[in-house]
């Protein structure tokens, strides 16, 4: 493991920011820290950094324990929640500042600089002052700036928060060519899913100080291992109990269940494509339809309670009210000791995945 | 016919006068509403030109015209007497020197406060501010007190002064003049630092020691070009206050024409009683209001250039 | 072992030891020592004693008059610095950019020229001196004189409070409650004054404070007659300094009653300040 985390603790009064957090990332990747504000996320990556000191445990990067090692001779570039560009330093004294204090030559500063200005494709705007860039283009210099001391980790705190919606999505995509360009091990912070999803290798899904799961994004969103990953991952409905419904009769008391939309098939009663399986089907009722984009949102009521699926806009035209068959293939069953994926007795031997 | 167009004072004073009194209730209703907020507006503005003109530029009016009453000559007199000469000294010195302390503990004491996090850090803000709500007779007091005959310093002071070879006092000198000076200005300058730090927050400072700045070139390169302006503005109220300051001052300065400031000196003129020296201490007066105005323009040049430096 | 040395450092910004040396030390040279000093010498009057001189009828007094004054004083300054902060921010008129420069006058003329001008011009020879006699007022060597001086020195306290706030109050605020119909009374009331109520309080505290320790712009004004109950504390304190047969002690215990008077009010200030912003938070 390139980067490590044994056993970190810390605590800011009462409040337990870790507890007991332990992971490694491998060289090359590049890891999101994702949770709910609050959750200790910051802090750890701050830990990372030798910005916080831990109470206890030990941080090591490329095998060596760093502890005592202060922040600035960790080897780590850093990017800032809000960037903390020098408002009073143009573009290149940004970039340039972390070589100046390395006393690194000038000429050679004057060359690192231009090839940073051009990697992040801001030619022509060194002389600007932080307030004259757009949103967009002071993370790419917060980038460039932690990236031009050629440091071994970089670490990013919610690298996109600041950033409108819009261009958010763009940056995100620019943030993993980079990096990969650049072939940095990088690890940053979101509570955004979708961002985490769509940009990290690995994700590290952190909430109340606690190290929840680390896995591949497909991997924690096909298997998590704890009810708040389960939750956390997706969009889901939480259910107390599915009494009555078919297939899962025999599912034990004080079993909490998780619906994905992905877990409920709803379909008009002649359509020919699920004739299999219509001794599991349960009568539902459409509540609400939303226009998603590209898809339709159906909230349906089932057996008293409230299921949501997505309908893709290729199938045939429904209305609120209407009648419809509904198939749960298969739910998350999660009580405090962990969550399980749970199919439906009455698809077994059926392909679901085939459909 | 009143409905239309404006209606100037004249048509209100004749409808009084000659239509009957219900009609101009009415239309006096009428106007009231339509207008009222303009009318609260003038109301407000003439009570605030009122107090403006009666307490801020009537009094320095008063200052020049008394300062002059017995002409220009005994007007240059009084303010080329060796004793005005001797408190502008000791009024510049005193200045400097607090304003160039204060300066300095302003700086140190602003980067700690809003830079770390400390247990007491609350405490010790609330005690850098305590000169401001302390009676400045009350500072006087307190040197005297440690550094006077009776003080319990006097003989740590003796002790020094005897290995060094000098003979420096304390109290009624001008190195008390400079302390009581110094303590009633104290949290000028860190208060008005203080806050434009807390607003632009640890982030820039963090980022540069990531990148192994060290703490000097933080603050230099970093910090300062924040808090220039505020500093700025910080200093001239130092420097206004510093050679304002009389409670403070008067309770350690004693001797006329050696450690008397000019505030000290208008008083002893004014004290004095005739007419005469009632009139040289609006002279002196003059000269203190003088420097007075000066600083106030130049804390609105700062004001203006800070707001628009503001990155 | 480990992990005390972990603790020490708390923050990556380098520096902390030396600032806080140096604060440390130049607070308690140039400030704590010497107030220590004013709190151990009213520890040389004996309880009798320190009862004695709190009694006495013009210690009684003059502290009546520095409060009484001060807070009378405060609250024509809060109502006239309210009117006078409004009109900086909210009306255009001819000489506005003079008026919002000089309103910082006070802090920067000299306590002792504001006093003997102000006396000057409120004392029968004075232009307004003069108008209020012939109405059968008397202005300087009163109390009326002392909160005159104390208006004067107060006011850019609580403008300066105020304006920020009123300016970042959006005009749009009051016509939102203008739209609903709510008249200007009650515009006032309910919607700009809770607005700029806490930084009324900061002005009316700080104008209060200054208030009751000032002493050079008050001292002439005021006559520092005994039998008129014009002395102020601050005199009574000098007097003790100045006068034939110097008195530390005396000194010293009415400084700490006064400083201690002055904290409680701050106290209890900031505390009226926690309980309003915590009901407005909620």
């Amino acid at each position: 493991m390139y980067v490590e985390l044994k056993n970190i603790n810390k605590k800011f009064g009462d409040y337990e920011a870790a507890k007991n957090i332990s992971f490694g990332i491998e060289q090359g990747k590049l890891a999101a820290l994702l949770g709910p504000s609050g959750s200790g996320k910051t802090t750890i990556l701050r830990i990372l950094a030798g910005l916080e000191q831990q109470d206890g445990g030990d941080v090591m990067i490329e095998g060596r324990v760093v502890n005592d090692v202060p922040a600035s001779e960790r080897g780590i570039g850093f990017v800032f929640q809000n960037y903390a560009l020098f408002r009073y330093m143009t573009v290149y004294d940004n970039i340039a500042f972390g070589l100046k204090v390395q006393k690194m030559e000038k000429q050679k500063i004057r060359e690192r600089v231009q090839e940073m200005v051009s990697l992040i494709g801001l030619e022509g705007l060194e002389k600007r002052y932080p307030n004259q860039l757009s949103g967009g283009q002071r993370q790419r210099v917060a980038f460039a700036r932690a990236i031009a001391p050629n440091p071994q980790l970089l670490l990013l705190d919610e690298p996109f928060a600041a950033i409108d919606a819009k261009v958010r999505k763009e940056l995100r995509r620019w943030l993993k060519e980079m990096i990969e360009k650049v072939g940095i091990t990088s690890i940053f912070v979101t509570h955004d899913q979708e961002e985490a999803v769509e940009v990290a290798d690995d994700i590290l899904i952190i909430n109340e100080g606690k190290l929840e799961q680390i896995g591949s994004p497909i991997d924690i969103y096909k298997n998590p291992k704890t009810p708040f990953v389960a939750q956390f991952i997706g969009t889901s409905v939480i259910l107390d109990s599915l009494l009555g419904f078919k297939g899962y009769e025999d599912i034990p008391n004080g079993k909490k269940v998780i619906v994905r939309p992905e877990f409920v098939e709803a379909f008009k009663s002649d359509n020919q494509k699920f004739a299999k399986m219509m001794n599991a089907v349960e009568e539902g009722v459409i509540e609400t339809i939303v226009f998603r984009g590209s898809y339709l949102e159906l909230t349906l009521r089932v057996k008293g309670v409230r299921l949501t699926t997505h309908r893709s806009l290729e199938r045939r035209h429904v209305e609120i009210g209407e009648k419809m068959c509904v198939l749960l293939y298969r739910v998350y069953l999660f009580d405090e000791n962990g969550a399980q994926i749970r199919k439906n007795e009455l698809l077994k031997g059926i392909d679901v995945e085939a459909l | 016919m009143y409905l239309r167009g404006k209606v100037s004072a004249k048509d209100w004073g004749d409808m009084y006068l000659q239509e009957n009194h219900d009609i101009f209730v009415e239309k006096w209703g009428d106007f009231m509403k339509k207008n009222s907020q303009k009318i609260v507006k003038w109301i407000l503005i003439g009570i605030s030109v009122l107090f403006f003109l009666l307490m801020l530029v009537l009094p320095l009016l008063e200052v020049i015209v008394r300062a002059l009453a017995d002409g220009l000559q005994s007007y240059q007199a009084a303010l080329t007497a060796e004793n005005t000469l001797s408190a502008l000294k000791v009024t510049l010195i005193a200045t400097v020197i607090a304003v160039a302390v204060n300066t300095v503990f302003g700086l140190v004491a602003s980067w700690l406060v809003t830079k770390f996090d400390f247990r007491g850090k609350n405490v010790l803000s609330a005690l850098i501010d305590i000169p401001f709500s302390i009676s400045p007779v009350i500072a006087g007091l307190a040197y005297i007190m440690t550094f006077g005959r009776s003080g319990w310093a006097k003989p740590v002071i003796d002790g020094i002064n005897e290995a060094l070879g000098t003979d420096i006092a304390l109290v009624f000198s001008v190195p008390a003049v400079v302390l009581a000076t110094i303590f009633v200005t104290f949290p000028f300058i860190s208060r008005e630092i203080i806050p434009v730090l807390y607003t632009q927050g640890r982030e820039e400072e963090e980022a540069a020691a990531m990148m192994g700045a060290s703490g000097f070139t933080i603050f230099r390169k970093i910090t300062f070009p924040h808090i220039r302006w505020g500093l700025l503005y910080g200093m001239i109220l130092c420097a206004a206050r510093a050679f304002g300051e009389f409670g403070a001052v008067y309770a350690v300065s004693k001797a006329r024409g050696k450690t008397f400031t000019l505030p000290l000196e208008i008083d002893a003129l004014y004290m004095a009683g005739s007419a005469d020296s009632i009139t040289q201490a609006f002279a002196v007066s003059s000269l203190l209001v003088g420097m007075a105005l000066i600083m106030l323009i130049l804390k609105n040049i700062v004001e203006y250039r800070g707001k628009r430096n503001d990155r | 072992m480990k992990r005390a040395q972990i603790k020490k450092r708390k923050s990556i910004i380098p520096g902390f030891g030396l600032s806080m040396g140096i604060t440390v030390a130049m607070l308690s040279l140039l400030i704590l020592i010497p107030l220590a000093s004013v709190l151990a010498y009213s520890f040389r009057l004996s309880g009798a004693e320190f009862a004695e001189l709190m009694m006495r009828p013009n210690v009684v007094q003059a502290f009546v008059t520095s409060i009484g004054c001060a807070l009378a004083a405060a609250v024509l300054n809060c109502i006239f610095g309210t009117i006078l902060a409004w009109v900086l921010v909210r009306y255009e008129f001819p000489g506005k950019r003079l008026m919002d420069g000089m309103i910082e006058l006070p802090f920067a003329l000299p306590t002792a020229v504001a006093g003997i001008t102000l006396t000057k011009m409120y004392s029968d020879t004075g232009a307004i001196g003069r108008a209020f006699e012939k109405l059968g007022i008397e202005i300087a060597y009163t109390r009326t004189g002392i909160i005159i001086a104390m208006v004067f020195i107060g006011i850019p306290f609580v403008v300066r409070a105020i304006q920020p706030v009123l300016e970042k109050l959006p005009a749009t605020y009051e016509e939102a409650a203008g739209m609903l119909g709510a008249s200007r009374l009650t515009i006032f009331w309910k919607v700009i004054f809770p607005e700029i109520r806490p930084a009324l309080l900061t002005g009316f505290g700080l104008a209060l404070a200054r208030g009751i320790g000032e002493y050079g712009s008050v001292i002439y004004i005021s006559g520092n007659s005994e039998k008129n109950g014009t002395q102020v504390v601050s005199y009574v304190i000098m007097q003790k300094l100045n006068s034939g047969n110097v008195d530390y002690e005396g000194a010293a215990a009415i400084a700490l009653v006064l400083l201690i008077l002055s904290f409680v009010m701050l106290f209890a200030i900031n505390f009226i300040q926690h309980i309003a912003s915590r009901r407005t938070n909620v």
